[in-house]
């Protein structure tokens, strides 16, 4: 059950909403897809769905289109949070299930069990309205993956939850994935994408500018960060040959230098100077790559 | 085809649960009993009503006594000849010991001229029989006077006989005109009534959807136009159970007025005896009326991101319909002008006008069956276009929402 888009265009007018995109996700896979605000992520998922139709390229699940016969092997959670605000919870999620061709009996019985799971089994017979940002976004969570579907599109699952419930999905998603889910991750919150997700996109103004498995990305993305903590002054450092980027700390500095091997002329550099307490080479983070492929200052 | 129908039950059954639909319903099936019992109820009212003492004042006791005979007939109303003068006997109208007083004098010719004072003059149901009592008496001594003789009087008062005869066989009597009347009318406020307060429910039902934003998630499981078919019908099947609950009150509530002795609402609106093909072609035109106006109301709630939006959108379907309503409501009055003929054609009209012409008139079948065609082609391409505007329009979410989004909303769901 492999999800395969080939170059995958939507003009809307004039306008390119999403230019060229190729993408395979696996099965048991569970697959960032990121962008800046109105990189064309909902479009694409639009596409996926088969809501909207591509200008041009093809989208293939299991070798097969993607339509309103294979609905009920498909979960999505909207960026854009929408439940029934007056429908209690348990005859809204049976709704909705039925829906994705459930069976009453079984879908009560499924809802049982995540409700359980996300500690809430109280707000079974209360109306959505009546629940907190979090507890609704859990019902919307449970929405989407309650039919057992082998294709989830999560589009920011964890905004609006606090640390335990967001680490309480975290579990579910992974969970999901073993299960044999292929599941299509959108977030902003890098460190999210960074401990879930094997392979990722990032979209730039609809464009792919980054593709690929996380290892294989930050490995060619060449550039790496070194983490000093120094009882002197370090700010020499900033005009040094192969340091990209220069930004103090407190305590010391962080740079992010071209190559790997400028990390030795660097240490070389500190030699004498004085106590290092830290010298640090990391591998950069997905918020580095990110930044710096799509530009613009991110949270 | 099975979502379809989960999603037919679900729109069905949220709406007849709902507070506002059990209460509408409770409120028209009192209006409806209270209608059809009306008589009955007016008159356990008019049966409290008091006999009303009217004071006589005149000096011309002839003038009394034959007033007084001619209202011996009226049992609400009892003359006693008053001795003082004016100012005394209104004074005790205003005290309540007299409901009027009317003082009679000798006018022109030595005829008599009244003034009727009571405390409120609104109600004529008192000073009119005294009025036409007093007219009598006139007549009376004007014939005597004049030597006449009351045979001869009563031939120049009786009425001329006058009969209206359609020449054309098939044109209607004016019993079966009086019938159809009735009966257009009736169709006509129900048509009326359920094209808006339905059309409102199911724009209302696309647009709470769109913006609780749920309809994103609906769209990913169930096709937008079986979605808007689905509305579509489940509110028809509201309708339905709302009317069927409508029949049936009226049913009994006419039963049980027919049960006292009353003439029954159904006589006065002529509807004992309808023809069998004014029945059928009322069903027809109000189902095709329904799925027309739904159809618009529809699309056009799916432009809407707002709930407070979908009102303002639909409000041209409510002019047309109440157009329809306005044209239909004139023509019942000249149902063969060129004006009627022209718009029964229109298929927004249709459903209204046409039926008043069939049910008025003497309309050849294949005008008839002209319009339906019309109707029908109408309603395919509303729901043709109306389709493809609700798959755009529910991905569509906007500040505006004006009928500048119907193109947006069309090029989304542009398949290329």
């Amino acid at each position: 059950m492999t999800l395969r888009l080939q170059d995958v265009t939507k003009k809307f007018g004039s306008f390119t909403a999403v230019n060229q995109l190729s993408l395979e996700i696996p099965e048991r896979q569970i697959f960032g897809f990121l962008g800046a605000n109105g990189a064309g992520k909902t479009t694409t998922f639009r596409m996926i769905l088969g809501l909207i139709d591509q200008t041009r390229g093809d989208i293939s699940w299991n070798n097969g289109n993607i339509g309103y016969g294979e609905s009920h092997l498909i979960g999505y959670l909207p960026e854009e949070r929408g439940l029934y605000p007056k429908m209690k919870v348990k005859d809204q999620l049976v709704y909705l299930a039925k829906l994705r061709g459930m069976k009453k009996a079984e879908a009560l019985k499924e809802l049982e069990q995540w409700l359980e799971r996300f500690k809430v089994p109280e707000y079974k017979n209360k109306k959505v309205e009546e629940l907190s940002k979090g507890n609704q976004q859990k019902i919307q969570f449970i929405s989407a993956v309650l039919h057992k579907p082998k294709l989830l599109i999560l589009d920011e699952p964890f905004s609006g939850l606090d640390p335990v419930n967001v680490e309480m999905l975290k579990e579910a998603v992974v969970d999901l994935k073993e299960a044999g889910t292929s599941i299509v991750f959108s977030s902003h919150r890098m460190e999210h994408v960074e401990e879930l997700c094997e392979s990722l996109c990032i979209l730039h103004h609809g464009s792919p500018v980054v593709h690929g498995k996380l290892k294989e990305i930050k490995k060619s993305f060449g550039k790496k960060n070194i983490r000093i903590h120094a009882d002197f002054d370090l700010s020499f450092l900033k005009d040094a040959s192969g340091v990209m980027k220069y930004k103090p700390l407190s305590n010391g500095c962080e740079l992010q230098i071209e190559r790997e091997e400028i990390a030795q002329s660097i240490f070389e550099k500190l030699q004498g100077k004085g106590f290092v307490r830290t010298f640090d080479l990391e591998e950069p983070t997905l918020n580095d790559i990110f930044i710096e492929k799509v530009g613009a200052a991110y949270e | 085809m099975n979502k379809f129908f989960i999603m037919m039950g679900h729109t069905y059954l949220n709406r007849v649960k709902s507070k506002s639909f059990v209460i509408t319903t409770i409120i028209m099936i009192l209006l409806i009993t209270g209608l059809s019992n009306l008589q009955s109820i007016m008159e356990t009212f008019g049966s409290e009503d008091k006999e009303k003492k009217v004071a006589v004042i005149t000096e011309n006791a002839s003038w009394y006594q034959s007033l007084e005979q001619s209202l011996s007939t009226n049992e609400g109303i009892t003359l006693e000849i008053y001795k003082g003068d004016l100012e005394e006997a209104k004074s005790e109208v205003e005290e309540g010991s007299y409901h009027s007083v009317v003082q009679i004098e000798s006018g022109e010719n030595n005829l008599p001229e009244a003034t009727y004072y009571a405390n409120q003059i609104a109600n004529t149901g008192s000073s009119e029989p005294v009025r036409q009592a007093l007219q009598q008496v006139k007549t009376q001594q004007v014939t005597q006077e004049a030597d006449i003789e009351s045979d001869t009087l009563q031939l120049i008062s009786s009425p001329v006989s006058f009969e209206l005869v359609a020449l054309e066989k098939s044109a209607k009597t004016a019993e079966e005109l009086n019938q159809t009347r009735g009966l257009v009318y009736i169709m006509l406020f129900f048509m009326y009534f359920a094209v808006i307060m339905y059309g409102q429910m199911i724009s209302t039902e696309v647009a709470t959807e769109k913006s609780s934003r749920v309809m994103e998630i609906l769209i990913s499981s169930v096709s937008p136009v079986s979605q808007m078919f689905a509305k579509i019908l489940g509110i028809a099947l509201v309708g339905l159970t709302q009317f069927s609950i409508f029949i049936i009150a009226g049913y009994l509530g006419i039963r049980s007025s027919l049960n006292n002795g009353n003439e029954s609402l159904l006589n006065g609106l002529g509807l004992t005896d309808i023809q069998g093909s004014t029945v059928v072609y009322a069903v027809i035109f109000f189902l095709l009326g329904y799925l027309l106006f739904a159809t618009l109301a529809a699309t056009l709630g799916s432009l809407v991101s707002r709930l407070e939006d979908a009102q303002q959108m639909i409000a041209p379907m409510i002019m047309l319909v109440v157009a329809a309503f306005l044209i239909a409501m004139f023509g019942l009055g000249m149902p063969d002008s060129t004006f009627i003929t022209i718009s029964s054609y229109f298929p927004f009209f249709t459903p209204l006008i046409m039926f008043l012409r069939v049910g008025m008139l003497d309309i050849p079948l294949w005008e008839v069956g002209l319009s339906i065609g019309l109707l029908i082609v109408s309603i395919a391409l509303l729901g043709w276009i109306g389709s493809r505007i609700y798959r755009g329009g529910v991905l569509l979410y906007g500040k505006s929402s004006s009928l500048k989004d119907l193109k947006t909303a069309l090029q989304l769901s542009k398949k290329e």
